[in-house]
């Protein structure tokens, strides 16, 4: 039973920090059509941004409470400066380019980024583990599980259901669903294309960099953990059906549990459990679940 | 979090020193190519020194490593260190150095680089146990001198490259962490009733948990295994390890976490009562005892994979370390500086009791070889006298709130022969056997 209980939890928990560090990378390549490697320098950026800001902050010795509106203001800076400067600086002279070549110019984007976290904060790890601590703990069947854990799993819930309400339920989104579905005749319509991808790109830099904030006072912030989430966020994306904000959230919550379950039931398999699960997911559906159906153009 | 701010001023005085002593190196080439000096005919030692400048081992392990080896090599090319290392140089000859990234995806390609086309005279490095189970091999291959300072598993001699001539490890390898990490439980009172493991999924990690929890079966023979967790190396994400550390209850909790891997499960455990409820060994702690300060938790076991940092006995040699590392860095040198200091001055004690800094005469004098460290005395013991061994230290961690320093107490020491297998033993089999003809006072 309280087998059964924890890899509820801990499922639920994983999702949530996978479906906030992959939603950004699905919502860009569904509106652009983009695999931005790039995303895993975003979280990056949101890691550092987030834990660096924590730490200047909590050394003034004031309240713990302000720092979470300190994460989500440093995930802000860090997506909108560095989303901005990646799509009007570079990506917007590559747009038509094969989707191919694009993911080796996100790629390239990436290692730059990685060398500018590194020139800005070193490579000394940043712990601002206070906002992870401060709301303390609670008890599920006895096993204690912090409160910034399920204040995780809020925000993931919370960006789903506002990606969801402004794609379908307001004029924005529903322009931007004809984008999707055809560039050509949205432009034809009059719609402002370029300022649809750029507004895209930075909503979608910003999430990256926000799961990365939301992280930092969980881990330690070390270089490299831009290149770990980018595998686990693609392999989530994919399995949900590159482009589908739904797919990812199913796609977290797949490896989430399974994940889970391999950990308190056969620990040997967890390395294993995310390849496995994708392997078997695009066995069935080739192109993930919840693949946005693709009408040929002649 | 002072380390923000102390580190961009650590960082802004490093760059204004880099500049002086660039400056001064300037002025002292030029000094010597005007005088034609005797000294400037005689080659120096090329060393290519491999460490991770990137990623995520660059910050605990590879940028000390780095440090440490421009501190010691810039001593020795003075003839600035303690004796019996006060002569200048490998034999009299000076030491160049290129640093190379391990943090790379073609380890083997960048070593035959500096073997072929830069020409080293050596290869000194390696800090994952995935790097040097490469480069063993290779460094046979290309008959090239090749210095293993810091890598774990004890594979390198006992499976890998089981007759070495050109290969070395002047480091313990990590059989002694884990074989001196039970004793201290046993000689410290610990229950050990259950005992879990949560330990990287390769092999510095599968390793250790097998000789630690070999060596529990001999310290404790009733002592059971509460869970084996092994996640991948960083993935920074334990809440479903940690549930299955809490829900199987172990007395006590075995890792060898090292770095951003470490540090996150402190944090992550230490707010679910992780550190209340068991008793935690991380056999790489020292390397972060510092930094975490108030947040490792009191009572956790902490090793250093060897007697250094903060286990370090006593000597002049280690107090000029101590003090030069920390004028020049402004932090305490941690076990990966302690044992790049250890290689370079292996190889030093060894060029200069051969009288010479080429590959023969290195190679034959390192054999068997037996020197003073910062951390003490290291011999090279195992694999036909390539291997080396030394004893060891743990403690347990204490913070002090009032100075807002962090202390190892009840330090328990263990001579190298009763943590280390004996010549031509492999470690597990010495571990099942009992610890055979192990010598422990």
């Amino acid at each position: 039973m309280l087998t059964a209980v924890a890899i509820a939890v801990d499922g639920l928990g994983f999702a949530a920090w996978l479906f906030l560090s992959s939603v950004g990378l699905t919502l860009i390549y569904g509106v652009m059509r983009i695999l931005n490697i790039a995303h895993g320098g975003f979280y990056a950026l949101g890691a550092y941004t987030a834990a660096w800001a924590v730490g200047l902050y909590t050394q003034t010795g004031s309240t713990i409470a302000l720092t979470y509106l300190i994460i989500p203001l440093a995930a802000l800076v860090a997506g909108v400066v560095s989303g901005l400067l990646v799509e009007r600086g570079i990506l917007r002279f590559m747009y038509g380019r094969d989707e191919v070549l694009m993911v080796l110019v996100t790629y390239a984007i990436f290692l730059i980024l990685e060398d500018v976290t590194k020139l800005i904060w070193g490579t000394d790890s940043y712990v601002s583990y206070q906002p992870a601590y401060w709301l303390g703990t609670i008890d599920v069947f006895g096993l204690p599980y912090t409160v910034y854990k399920f204040l995780i799993i809020a925000v993931a819930i919370a960006v789903g259901a506002a990606l969801y309400v402004t794609l379908n339920h307001t004029r924005v989104g529903k322009l931007l669903l004809v984008v999707i579905e055809d560039r050509e005749v949205s432009k034809a319509l009059g719609i402002n294309v370029t300022l649809f991808f750029t507004v895209t790109f930075v909503i979608g830099a910003t999430l990256g960099a926000l799961g990365g904030a939301l992280t930092a006072p969980e881990i330690s912030v070390v270089p490299g953990i831009g290149a770990e989430i980018i595998v686990m966020a693609f392999a989530v994306i994919v399995i949900g059906g590159m482009g589908s904000i739904g797919g990812a959230m199913l796609g977290a919550l797949i490896v989430g549990f399974s994940r889970a379950a391999f950990v308190h039931l056969y620990p040997p398999a967890e390395l294993f459990s995310i390849y496995l699960v994708m392997a078997a997911v695009l066995a069935v559906k080739p192109y993930g679940l919840f693949a946005l159906a693709e009408s040929r153009k002649i | 979090m002072a380390s923000a701010n102390k580190g961009a001023r650590a960082r802004a005085a490093r760059s204004s020193r880099n500049i002086l002593m660039a400056a001064t190196a300037l002025g002292l080439a030029a000094s010597f190519v005007a005088a034609g000096s005797a000294q400037a005919q005689e080659e120096p030692v090329k060393i290519g020194l491999v460490t991770f400048l990137s990623g995520g081992a660059a910050g605990p392990f590879g940028v000390p490593a780095r440090n440490a080896a421009e501190l010691v090599i810039g001593a020795i090319n003075a003839g600035s260190l303690p004796a019996p290392y006060d002569s200048a140089g490998f034999a009299g000859r000076q030491i160049e150095t290129i640093f190379v990234d391990e943090n790379s995806k073609q380890k083997n390609a960048d070593f035959q680089k500096l073997v072929e086309k830069d020409g080293v005279d050596m290869v000194l490095g390696y800090i994952s146990s995935s790097s040097c189970k490469a480069i063993a091999p290779e460094a046979e291959k290309a008959e090239k001198l090749t210095i293993l300072f810091d890598c774990g598993t004890p594979q390198i001699f006992e499976e890998i490259v089981t007759d070495p001539k050109y290969t070395f490890r002047t480091g313990a390898h990590a059989t002694m962490d884990n074989v001196a990490a039970a004793r201290y439980l046993v000689d410290t009172g610990v229950k050990t009733g259950s005992y879990a493991g949560i330990n990287q999924n390769y092999a510095f990690g599968q390793d250790s948990w097998r000789d630690f929890s070999a060596s529990m079966a001999q310290v404790d023979g009733e002592a059971t295994i509460a869970t084996e967790q092994f996640p991948k190396i960083y993935a920074g994400q334990y809440g479903s390890e940690i549930s299955a550390l809490l829900t199987s209850k172990p007395d006590v909790i075995h890792s060898s976490f090292w770095g951003g891997d470490m540090e996150a499960f402190v944090i992550q455990g230490s707010a679910r009562g992780v550190f209340e409820r068991s008793k935690v060994v991380l056999t790489t702690g020292e390397t972060a005892m510092h930094r975490l300060g108030a947040q490792m938790p009191d009572g956790t076991v902490i090793g250093a994979r060897g007697p250094h940092g903060d286990l370090a006995p006593e000597s002049d040699l280690n107090d000029w370390f101590r003090k030069a590392y920390f004028d020049r860095f402004g932090t305490l040198p941690t076990y990966p500086s302690y044992k790049m200091a250890q290689a370079l001055l292996g190889v030093k004690a060894a060029a200069d009791k051969a009288g010479s800094a080429d590959q023969d005469a290195v190679i034959g004098a390192l054999k068997g070889l037996e020197w003073e460290g910062p951390s003490g005395k290291v011999s090279m013991a195992l694999a036909n006298g390539h291997q080396a061994i030394q004893g060891t230290a743990y403690g347990t961690y204490k913070f002090d709130k009032e100075t807002g320093k962090a202390a190892l107490v009840d330090v328990v020491r263990y001579d190298a022969e009763c943590v280390n297998p004996p010549a031509g033993m492999n470690s597990i089999d010495w571990i099942e056997s009992g610890f055979e003809g192990a010598k422990c006072e």
